[in-house]
């Protein structure tokens, strides 16, 4: 009677084969596609909407969604330079108030979720609005500029083997495989996936849910801390404007990695996977002189099939 | 009271005159309970007489407002079900709580995972996952609970293989009771034996169980002994070997009074 | 009638009559009221900054407002709406969406309100009354001649970074730069941006410096000899040289853009940019107000476009292009000095 467990479900391994066939679709478009140099490009491209995403994977494994993180990420961002460049911080310490001020807005969002019981949609939508309006008025709607170089210190690259490898795409990487590894063998990371697959169960079972819960708030909160300063890094300014399509980029590449929004279920790498996707197509198509329109449309469709996929794999499996 | 022959088993849990009222609703006016070492009370009751108020009560779920409970013949005051829990009480809810993503390794320890050793591990509270799985196969096997791989996700399992995964949990961590609510509720017959069968050996390895259903032919299958709730009291405690299911049903329902049951049917 | 009766009616005609002075010299004062696409562009903010001080200035009052985002015409409306009942009798207006805008307009009008477009032209031009632009194609045109003198008959692998598809501004300056350098492009009318066989990777930038950056990278990608670089605005620019930066080929790529905000203008005297075609907001503005004031003194309504300026600034001039350096382009920048 009892069935042997499955294959991992076509959720997981959906983006890793969609991603291998959108390479080698590209590579049959375009010979500079295939290339070590492209690859560091295409990941330095997506290392702040990845690393925003670890972030939201974790909020979405508890069956919540956070709308405000693009924008909390560049509150993070002015923070940081204007403290370290109008006020004269030590760049360490300016770095450091950045990311704290996210991982404010997170413990916000979270005691909003556990205290008060609101949905977490309702009010990350409010602190979207106020973490934007907060950006404007501090950074009086202008770019920051002149940076200590110590500040954009994972924009830079070094070579190897006639590759330029950017340190912030290597703390991207290291940061997903620190957050799998801890998703899978710690009891803190079993716990979220317990409090979003049955909340009322892991309750019943003495679980604190409501401390899980603020965790993971305030941690993907230090992660759009850390994604703002890969973005200062990669672009060498403070920009106000910056991180509004991360808002929705993210949540797409939390979705296009088999992460379920209905929670407890997803693997944290899969996101990375998501994000590289919009990324190789976003790049692919500009080789190939397609207008950038057409990647827009391209992503709608993905989304849609991996959500379609995830939901026909999980009744199968039933 | 009849008068006790003396090799009756000692009490494991009491409780005297539990009273719950919400709002106007009183539902336990004034219950009594017990629960003897190494046998299965089965508590039946009509909807509203009071059952799972009473359940409620004995595993920390609610407080009641007057009354006494004793565990071991020392009155407790349970203010969550993690005291229960904390006393050895376990409880089997009837939505199971189980993540059912989750392998049936995990849900057995859900909450009690077993750390590795060492300061690296303790600082980042690293899950055992070879130990976890030994002792999951280990406890499984002990119930024998015939279910291959503990690697599973729950959900890939039958109602009834959950019911055993559930029940099994409460087994290995409970010290003093088992609370079973309504376990072969929504199963067929195979997968409703293969529960009862379970059932039965948790009680043999020493561990007293309080079992409700609406289920009359499985209560009579394996309880020792049957509470009959009715009207937020308790009407009797009977002897299902002594007795008709037909009688039980009658008090249960009002139709026939405890007193007018022959004597050797009371429990 | 009593003394003290008389006295209480002197104090209430005398009450009175200072009320209808008041309202009177209140009903004097214009009410300009000025909407702008969004509130957080600076080229927006400046603009009405702009206009506040010459409202002040002139003794007019000045009501403002914005749409939430670019595009937001619903937003737009609404404020045309609120200032009509804010009694203004003069609306400038940089349309999010030209066409969308009109129909309130034309209601509007039918009020007797005076409506002047800034910075960009409502769809048909003539439903305003009156346009003060910078003339985007003319823009184009000279950062166009500027970048064809700077390479100075050498091969050339141009990139534009344009906005979005679609939108006037965006064809306007991309398809004068085009016509500035001397290929073939569209005119001043068209929305379409135009190709060459000379410009080997066109790429949409939304104006946004990440996205600029990359937007050049991949460009980069597909052609690592582009040595000219048409950006749509100056934080594009910024994005494309530190693509450029990064591969180690700022160098030998000519930058040109528009804008002329106290940030690009500095860009421009660093090298970043290599020139760039300024505009003024502020004078949009305070031509806005000016006319606002004399429309309530005269009732003589503004017509017709009236070109604000546009001025190529760089600190290395061409000849046969005209241009200012950047101490002339940073006194007029606007922005955060």
């Amino acid at each position: 009677m009892a069935t042997r467990s499955p294959l991992p479900p076509l959720a997981t391994l959906g983006p890793l084969i969609a991603l291998v066939l959108a390479v080698a679709f590209f590579a049959t478009q375009s010979d500079r596609f295939l290339s070590v140099q492209n690859f560091s490009l295409i990941l330095q491209q997506v290392m702040v909407v990845g690393t925003i995403a670890i972030g939201q994977t974790l909020i979405i494994l508890t069956a919540g969604i956070d709308l405000s993180c693009g924008m909390v990420m560049a509150l993070g961002g002015i923070v940081m330079t204007k403290l370290a460049t109008t006020a004269g911080m030590n760049p360490y310490a300016a770095v450091a108030c950045g990311m704290l001020v996210c991982m404010g807005f997170g413990l916000v969002n979270g005691l909003l979720v556990t205290r008060i019981r609101l949905p977490s949609f309702i009010v990350t939508l409010g602190t979207m609005n106020i973490a934007f309006a907060v950006t404007q008025l501090y950074s009086g709607a202008q770019t920051i500029t002149d940076l200590p170089p110590e500040m954009v210190f994972f924009g830079s690259t070094f070579t190897i083997g006639g590759a330029a490898i950017n340190y912030g795409t290597l703390l991207m990487i290291a940061l997903y495989a620190f957050t799998w590894w801890a998703l899978r063998d710690t009891q803190p990371g079993r716990h979220i996936y317990a409090v979003g697959n049955n909340p009322e169960a892991t309750r019943l079972t003495g679980i604190a849910t409501d401390k899980v819960l603020l965790m993971v708030y305030v941690t993907a909160g230090l992660f759009y801390g850390i994604a703002s300063l890969l973005s200062v890094a990669r672009t060498g300014v403070g920009d106000p404007n910056a991180g509004q399509t991360e808002n929705l980029d993210a949540i797409t590449a939390v979705v296009l990695g088999g992460t379920s929004l209905f929670g407890g279920r997803g693997i944290v790498l899969g996101s990375l996977l998501g994000a590289l996707i919009v990324g190789v197509f976003r790049n692919g198509l500009t080789l190939m002189g397609v207008p950038s329109v057409y990647q827009v449309l391209i992503t709608g469709v993905l989304v849609i099939l991996a959500v379609t996929t995830d939901q026909l794999s999980r009744r199968g499996a039933r | 009271m009849n008068t006790q022959p003396l090799d009756t088993p000692p009490l494991v849990m009491e409780a005297r005159g539990l009273v719950k009222r919400y709002g106007q609703v009183v539902a336990l006016d004034g219950v009594d309970f017990e629960l003897r070492a190494g046998e299965i009370m089965a508590v039946i009751g009509d909807n509203g007489a009071g059952k799972s108020s009473l359940i409620k009560a004995l595993s920390g779920a609610t407080i009641p407002d007057e009354g006494e409970i004793r565990l071991d013949g020392k009155p407790i005051h349970f203010k969550s079900p993690m005291d229960a829990r904390r006393e050895g009480i376990e409880t089997v809810y009837q939505d199971l709580a189980v993540a059912p993503a989750m392998t049936i390794a995990e849900n057995l320890f859900l909450g009690r995972e077993i750390i590795k050793p060492g300061l690296f591990a303790r600082w980042f509270r690293v899950i055992d996952k070879t130990r976890m799985l030994e002792e999951s196969i280990a406890r499984m096997n002990d119930l024998k609970v015939g279910i291959r791989s503990m690697t599973q996700a729950v959900e890939t399992l039958s109602g009834g293989q959950r019911q055993c995964v559930a029940v099994a949990r409460s087994a290995a961590f409970a010290r003093h009771v088992v609370i079973l609510d309504e376990p072969t509720a929504a199963l067929g017959v195979k997968e409703g034996n293969m529960v009862l069968e379970l059932i039965r050996r948790v009680r043999d390895k020493g561990l007293p169980v309080i079992l409700i259903s609406h289920n009359m032919p499985h209560v009579f299958e394996i309880a020792d002994r049957i509470h009959i709730a009715r009207l937020g009291k308790r009407a009797c405690i009977v002897n299902p070997k002594k007795i008709s299911m037909s009688d039980t049903v009658a008090v249960m329902t009002g139709a026939m009074r405890p007193d007018e049951l022959p004597a050797e049917a009371l429990a | 009638m009593t003394s003290s009766h008389s006295r209480v009616v002197r104090l209430a005609v005398g009450t009175l009559f200072a009320a209808a002075l008041g309202v009177a010299s209140a009903a004097d004062q214009p009410v300009i009221g000025l909407i702008t696409k969004t509130d957080t562009n600076p080229f927006f903010v400046k603009m009405k900054e702009g206009a506040q001080a010459a409202a002040t200035a002139k003794g007019a009052k000045l009501l403002s407002a914005a749409g939430k985002a670019d595009g937001d015409n619903a937003g737009q409306v609404t404020a045309i709406e609120n200032m009509i009942a804010g009694g203004a009798k003069t609306i400038l207006i940089t349309p999010s969406d030209s066409k969308a805008i009109v129909p309130a307009i034309k209601k509007a009008q039918a009020q007797g309100v005076m409506f002047i477009a800034l910075d960009s032209p409502a769809d048909p031009m003539e439903a305003t009354d009156a346009l003060f632009a910078t003339d985007n194609y003319k823009a184009g045109v000279l950062i166009g001649q500027y970048a064809k003198a700077a390479m100075a008959g050498k091969a050339v692998k141009i990139a534009t970074l344009d906005l979005f598809p679609g939108h006037p501004v965006g064809a306007q300056r991309h398809n004068g730069f085009m016509s500035g350098f001397g290929l073939k492009a569209a005119d001043a009318k068209s929305n379409e941006l135009s190709k060459s066989s000379e410009i080997v990777c066109m790429a949409d930038s939304f104006g946004d410096q990440a996205k600029g950056q990359t937007a050049m990278e991949n460009c980069l990608q597909k052609n690592p000899d582009i040595n000219v670089v048409y950006t749509i605005n100056e934080p594009a620019a910024a994005g494309a040289y530190q693509a450029l930066k990064a591969a180690g080929k700022e160098k030998g790529v000519v930058i040109v853009s528009v804008d002329g905000g106290c940030a690009g203008v500095k860009n421009v005297k660093a090298g970043v940019i290599a020139a760039t075609s300024q505009q003024y907001p502020l004078k949009m503005a305070s031509l806005g107000v000016d006319a606002g004031v004399e429309y309530a003194k005269t009732g003589k309504k503004a017509k017709g476009y009236t070109d604000t300026g546009v001025t190529l600034i760089t600190d290395k001039p061409m000849t046969g292009v005209e241009s200012k350096d950047t101490k002339v382009g940073t006194d007029l920048c606007w922005g955060n000095k």
